[in-house]
């Protein structure tokens, strides 16, 4: 991890709300592994005062880049700045997603901005880990939820990319009508997936919980992406607590805490005290 | 070079400038010298392992931060075999943070944590807004006799510096700070966090899973460099200020109102090297105005009875 004054390449809105940053950095283009994050300094002053965390979008030559929705107004803030500008970033931070080999197929699930990251994970598993990218048996799927159509990011990306992609949206304006953690379930149901099939899903806890649920009913391993409240992300101030079971023996005891940002942000569900 | 070194009791600082407890780790060591800072100062610890709080635990406000960790640590038994063995590379003095329940929690921790060579000093946290001390209402550095009792248990306990954590919610600052001195204190730490809270609109709940918590950052500095300046007339042994202070200007101000050393907390957060900035930026400043050593900025402020020539 370092503290970096990056310099920005590109910043564009690629939907109502949603922007595409690229940072130089080749640095950060050769440590960052795929589920980890950057934060990021918003404004040159004291307001807003915390840095706000960001997940690594895409590896690309020479830098990364960023995906990142107007919450409020950090966001508002960086969505502002132009190609030239200088962002202070400090990354990579956390554990990023384990891709320890494997031959079975993988799932990615993306609620909303958890797509960011599964970007970065689908180029890692087709152009790092090899996997084989088959649309019948043991492909990567994709399944993308939204609200509507246009909230519907980087489906193009997936595809170009070999994989199978699935989109749900809670209007019907694309993709199936409902939620996407209906139609993963409903694949699940229909498709023989092989063994040693992954789920590595992203987005709003809510949805977590859904897909860690359908997850543990079919056994299927199941990584999952948290999001918290932060300070410091690299794990000094203890501000970014999750409960996590623990079951020595596989007897449950209760719970401790784990800190998202450095023991995570990727947890495997099954840990998680939902 | 201009000489910043600063005396806290026993201690020799080799610049006024330290981390505040809870802000800093290890981690850090990969984006700034630690052993470039004056002191170490270390999460505090509890007896007994705590588990903390509920999240969420940060909420942003104005120019500052609340905090609800409710002091998360392993306990004294973990921190003496796997903490401080951990320490070795530090080569700066090591303070180790400690809070209790009772005045005979505390001496306990500073009687194990007094006999550790590599603890150079123990700060004794009266003030942490995120905890209850046991049975009692309100925290022990808000009411004098009982942080007379903890400090002078403490002070037999362990013959190490000793620094008292205040905290700026009280009426009247100095009659703290004067139990604490009376009792044994090598120095004060001005201050903690102060009670605060924020509130979600569109759910309606609190923004910290405790509800309440404490308020560092920007916001806080004008008020705790206030209670600063009010002691250093009242005060005989050295104060350590510590709330807002985000760059060297800030560590200016309050040295001039009196502060021997300072704390840097929330800053370190936002930009990681800001301690180490902050040690080059009052050497500059000294240097800049011609200043010999400390000595000529600390209490330097001018105004009325302060101002000596
Ligand atoms: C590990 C991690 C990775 C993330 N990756 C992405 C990403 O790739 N793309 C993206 O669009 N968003 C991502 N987020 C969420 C993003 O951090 C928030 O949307 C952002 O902090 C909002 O800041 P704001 O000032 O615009 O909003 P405000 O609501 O004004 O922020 C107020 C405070 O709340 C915090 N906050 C608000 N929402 C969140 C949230 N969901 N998670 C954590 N803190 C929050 C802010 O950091 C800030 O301290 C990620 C969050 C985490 C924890
Ligand atoms: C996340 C966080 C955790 C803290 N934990 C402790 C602690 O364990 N013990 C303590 O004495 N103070 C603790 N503090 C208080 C700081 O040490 C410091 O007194 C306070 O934040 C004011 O300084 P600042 O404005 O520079 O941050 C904590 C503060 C923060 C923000
Ligand atoms: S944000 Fe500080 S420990 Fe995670």
């Amino acid at each position: 991890m370092k503290q970096l004054m990056l310099e920005i390449t590109g910043n564009k809105e690629i939907s109502e709300g949603f922007y595409r940053m690229r940072l130089e950095s080749a640095y950060l283009a050769a440590n960052s592994k795929p589920g980890q994050f950057v934060e990021v300094k918003c404004s040159s002053g004291p307001d807003p005062l915390l840095r706000r965390p960001l997940g690594i979008h895409r590896v690309v030559k020479g830098g990364i880049e960023l995906l990142y929705k107007i919450i409020g107004r950090g966001t508002g803030l960086i969505a502002r700045m132009k190609p030239g500008d200088t962002l202070d970033v400090i990354g990579p931070l956390g554990n990023g997603f384990d891709l320890s080999p494997h031959r079975g197929a993988d799932i990615l699930v993306a609620g909303g901005h958890g797509v960011a990251p599964l970007v970065a994970l689908a180029d890692s598993l087709v152009n790092s880990v090899g996997r084989i990218v088959d649309r019948e048996k043991r492909g990567i799927h994709v399944f993308i939820g939204a609200k509507t159509a246009k909230h519907i990011l980087c489906a193009k990306d997936f595809g170009k990319l070999g994989c199978d992609v699935h989109v749900a949206t809670e209007d019907g304006s694309g993709g199936s009508k409902g939620l996407i953690t209906n139609s993963l379930a409903a694949f699940l149901n229909t498709i023989h997936y092989p063994l040693c099939t992954t789920i590595y899903a992203c987005g709003p806890t809510g949805m977590l919980k859904a897909v860690a649920g359908i997850a543990m009913e079919k056994h299927i391993p199941c990584q999952v992406s948290l999001e918290e409240r932060m300070a410091c992300g690299v794990g000094v101030c203890l501000g970014c607590p999750v409960k996590v079971t623990r079951s020595p023996g596989h007897q449950v005891t209760g719970f401790e805490y784990k800190m998202v940002c450095k023991d995570g942000p990727v947890f495997n569900a099954e840990d998680i005290a939902w | 070079m201009v000489d910043i070194s600063v005396k806290i009791g026993k201690l020799k600082l080799k610049n006024p400038v330290m981390s505040a407890s809870g802000t800093f780790g290890l981690e850090y060591g990969e984006l700034l010298d630690i052993n470039s800072l004056g002191a170490l100062v270390l999460k505090t610890i509890t007896y007994e392992p705590r588990q903390g709080n509920p999240a969420p635990r940060i909420a942003e406000v104005s120019s500052g931060m609340l905090n609800s960790i409710g002091l998360e640590n392993k306990g004294l038994e973990d921190f003496v075999k796997k903490k401080v063995p951990k320490l070795k590379g530090i080569k700066i003095p090591v303070i180790a943070s400690i809070a209790g329940n009772n005045a005979k929690e505390y001496a306990a921790l500073a009687a194990r944590l007094g006999r550790i060579a590599k603890i150079a000093a123990i700060e004794v946290n009266l003030s942490c807004p995120n905890v209850r001390h046991g049975t009692r209402e309100g925290l022990i550095a808000q009411d004098a006799e009982a942080t007379q009792d903890v400090i002078s248990a403490v002070r037999k306990a362990a013959s190490c510096a000793l620094i008292a954590k205040l905290t700026p919610n009280v009426s009247d600052i100095s009659k703290i700070a004067l139990a604490a001195q009376k009792a044994g204190a090598d120095a004060l730490l001005v201050a903690n966090t102060f009670p605060a809270m924020a509130v979600d609109i569109e759910t309606g709940k609190p923004r910290l899973g405790n509800i309440t918590g404490g308020l560092s950052g920007p916001a806080l500095k004008p008020v705790i460099l206030k209670m600063v300046w009010e002691l250093y007339n009242k005060i005989e042994i050295p104060i350590i200020g510590c709330g807002g202070i985000m760059d060297y200007k800030d560590a200016v101000e309050f040295m001039l109102c009196g502060a021997s050393a300072i704390q840097v907390g929330t800053a370190t957060f936002v930009n990681p090297a800001a301690p180490v900035e902050i040690i080059k930026g009052i050497g500059k400043y000294m240097k800049e105005k011609k200043m010999a050593g400390p000595g000529q900025l600390i209490g330097k402020i001018k105004v009325g009875s302060l101002w000596r020539l």
